[in-house]
């Protein structure tokens, strides 16, 4: 009981530890003065941005269960409205931390405000139509930005973004997946995480049961549309214009990819999931060149494919269980060497023989506690 | 405050040119247990599902303790103090048992933490997330579910989950308790502790049951009074004993 208790807090905190101690390493990093490479920094905020963008995503696909695949679109509003904020104020207040952060909150309030919009009509939908509601919005909102007003956002030659310091770009990052993580994990964990779950696991029983499912959905869809809006902003931090070509329902798809490879529901699944899929994104994009570029989809795809089916197929069971990171762990914790011991579940069904013979009638003892039933089978009833 | 708990007035349903159901007269006094029973398809679970705000009925009114939440939605509905379960079990099958309970004490106003409370986690929220748990735990130990508070609700027996369901039900803290078919598919041992248990409910949570139920032996040993449904009409009402003992009621169970 107590060790469970113990697991739970650990699973909930090793986020917090392990993006915290990464931020802590490149904060004195530099501090220090030691700059890491060039690469490696601009690897660095795309991880970052990656990350905010997955652990969003599975507030809506993993927790409440609604299929969204226009969560690039909501980065696209952030990136644009934040970014263009950006160079407003850049006039006046200069180019540091503080415009940084102001864009930052009016990218994300901007996504958030186009969520309440698109959810309250479209969360009404359920699975495939919702899917196919969010799709449009963020196909429609690149074509917007890319189109209208182009003296405001540049039309198809982007949208130039204030030339913030790099170096220190990927440090901002991370702390705003810290701050997502503590939002994210901070409400699932609350009341209003299990009325988010509730609705997951059972729509009906939870508008039964007096949850106000409309208020939820789009609390959910909102919060989620609005680290869309910060991680956009982010983005557009990192490129020297902001081109909405970016923004198409592949990027969406490739944030959905993240979630679903690192499990619906699961935050650090989503983290490394969404580093993976970066860096190979990455590592592909530079390191073949030529001929060989046309192979980086292939490459890519093989390995996705790969691992879902390592994830999922029957015939790895066994070895999926066998080496499980899981079971790995606990194996160290608890010295079960014994041969005769069974997981919970397993137990009853061992001692349950499993070979019936023909013609044999087979009855499996039940132990129930007759003298406690009121009912004596087979009483006359009073009528007669 | 209106004599009857539940008050139905004429209330019925029709799907296109279907009937489902016509001219029900309901009238539940405070703290009785009443049956619904009647063949597959009478519609029992539709008057549930009207009662409920599932479905908007046609014609009729329903009154809860006088106040009319005719056409209310089914959130509406459940705060004003009408708790149900189903007939093919709907837990949260993902959460534990605790929290399944946890979840029926959602809307009650003194375990209310707003959205910025529980983000920051102020000391308000572990307050009330603790006087939550305490709550649920000893609603569970009615339905004698306290050992199994952590295990998944999908990994609990059948009985129990059907327990788990009214558990949770009774966590909204409703005047009227809406039990669809709770003995279906337990053992005449778990039956009987279900008729002890939901009496014993009755009495420390000061509510009204209206159940549908199939088993004969546990309505007429629960129910005070019954409404036989056929067809969407009314068959038979009144004690139970006399209702179900109308040669009408006898003759559509058995046909003939």
């Amino acid at each position: 009981m107590i060790k469970q208790l113990k697991n739970v807090k650990w699973k909930h905190f090793v986020n917090y530890i392990v993006v915290g101690a990464a931020l802590i390493v490149f904060a004195i990093l530099r501090l220090v003065g030691e700059d890491v490479p060039r690469s490696t920094q601009f690897l660095l905020q795309n991880i970052s941005i990656a990350m905010i963008l997955a652990v969003s995503l599975n507030l809506v696909v993993g927790f409440l269960g609604e299929l969204s695949l226009g969560h690039a679109g909501f980065m696209c509003v952030g990136a644009y409205l934040g970014g263009k904020i950006a160079s407003l104020l850049e006039a006046t207040l200069g180019n540091g931390p503080l415009t940084l952060l102001l864009s930052l909150v009016v990218g994300g309030l901007c996504a958030a405000v186009c969520g309440v919009i698109i959810g309250l009509p479209a969360l009404r939908l359920k699975g495939d139509y919702l899917a196919i509601v969010t799709l449009a919005f963020g196909e429609i909102v690149k074509v917007i930005f890319q189109n209208a007003a182009p003296k405001v956002f540049g039309g198809t030659l982007g949208l130039p973004t204030p030339k913030y310091s790099r170096h220190e770009l990927y440090i901002y990052g991370f702390a705003l997946v810290l701050i997502t993580l503590f939002v994210i994990q901070n409400l699932m964990r609350s009341r209003h995480g299990r009325a988010i779950t509730a609705i997951r696991d059972n729509e009906i029983a939870a508008r039964a049961t007096g949850i106000n499912i409309t208020k939820y959905k789009l609390m959910a869809f909102t919060i989620s549309a609005f680290f869309a809006g910060i991680a956009g902003v982010l983005f557009s931090y990192t490129q020297s214009s902001v081109q909405a070509v970016k923004f198409g329902y592949n990027y969406s798809i490739e944030i959905l990819v993240m979630v679903v490879l690192g499990g619906m529901g699961n935050i650090t699944g989503s983290l490394i999931s969404a580093t993976l899929i970066t860096y190979l994104n990455t590592v592909l994009a530079t390191k073949l060149e030529g001929d060989s570029a046309v192979l980086k989809d292939m490459v890519y795809a093989i390995i996705l494919i790969t691992i879902i089916i390592y994830r999922n197929a029957p015939g790895l069971k066994g070895f999926r269980e066998k080496y499980n990171f899981k079971n790995l762990i606990s194996k160290i914790h608890t010295k079960h060497h014994d041969p005769a011991y069974v997981k919970d579940d397993e137990a009853a069904w061992d001692r349950v023989p499993t070979k019936i013979h023909m013609d044999e009638i087979l009855s499996v003892d039940v132990s129930v506690d007759v003298s406690k039933s009121t009912l004596t089978p087979d009483k006359p009833s009073k009528e007669d | 405050m209106s004599e009857y708990v539940l008050e139905t007035q004429n209330l019925g349903i029709s799907f296109g040119g279907l009937k489902a159901v016509q001219g029900l007269d309901l009238k539940i006094k405070k703290n009785q247990i009443y049956g619904m029973v009647g063949p597959n398809g009478a519609g029992k679970t539709t008057v549930f599902n009207m009662l409920t705000g599932v479905y908007h009925p046609t014609t009729g009114k329903v009154f809860l303790c006088g106040e009319d939440i005719t056409g209310k939605s089914q959130e509406t509905i459940n705060h004003k103090g009408i708790a149900r379960t189903f007939q093919n079990i709907r837990l949260f099958n993902n959460m534990t048992v605790v929290r399944n309970v946890m979840v029926g004490l959602h809307n009650q106003k003194e375990y209310n933490s707003g959205f910025i409370t529980s983000v920051l986690r102020l000391p308000k929220h572990f307050r009330v997330e603790k006087q939550m748990r305490e709550k649920a735990k000893e609603i569970l130990r009615i339905f004698d579910l306290e050992a199994e508070r952590n295990n998944l609700s999908c990994n609990l027996p059948y009985g129990k989950q059907r327990k788990l369901e009214i558990a949770r039900a009774l966590a909204t803290n409703p005047k009227l308790l809406l039990l669809d078919e709770p003995a279906a598919g337990m053992n005449p041992n778990e039956t009987a502790e279900l008729m002890e248990t939901i009496r014993l409910i009755r009495d420390k949570f000061d509510i009204t049951v209206l159940l549908i139920e199939h088993d004969m032996k546990f309505v007429s040993g629960l129910c005070d009074e019954v409404t036989v449904l056929n067809f969407g009409t009314v068959l038979a009402k009144g004690k139970t004993a006399d209702a179900l003992n109308d040669p009408e009621v006898i003759k559509a169970y058995i046909g003939g």
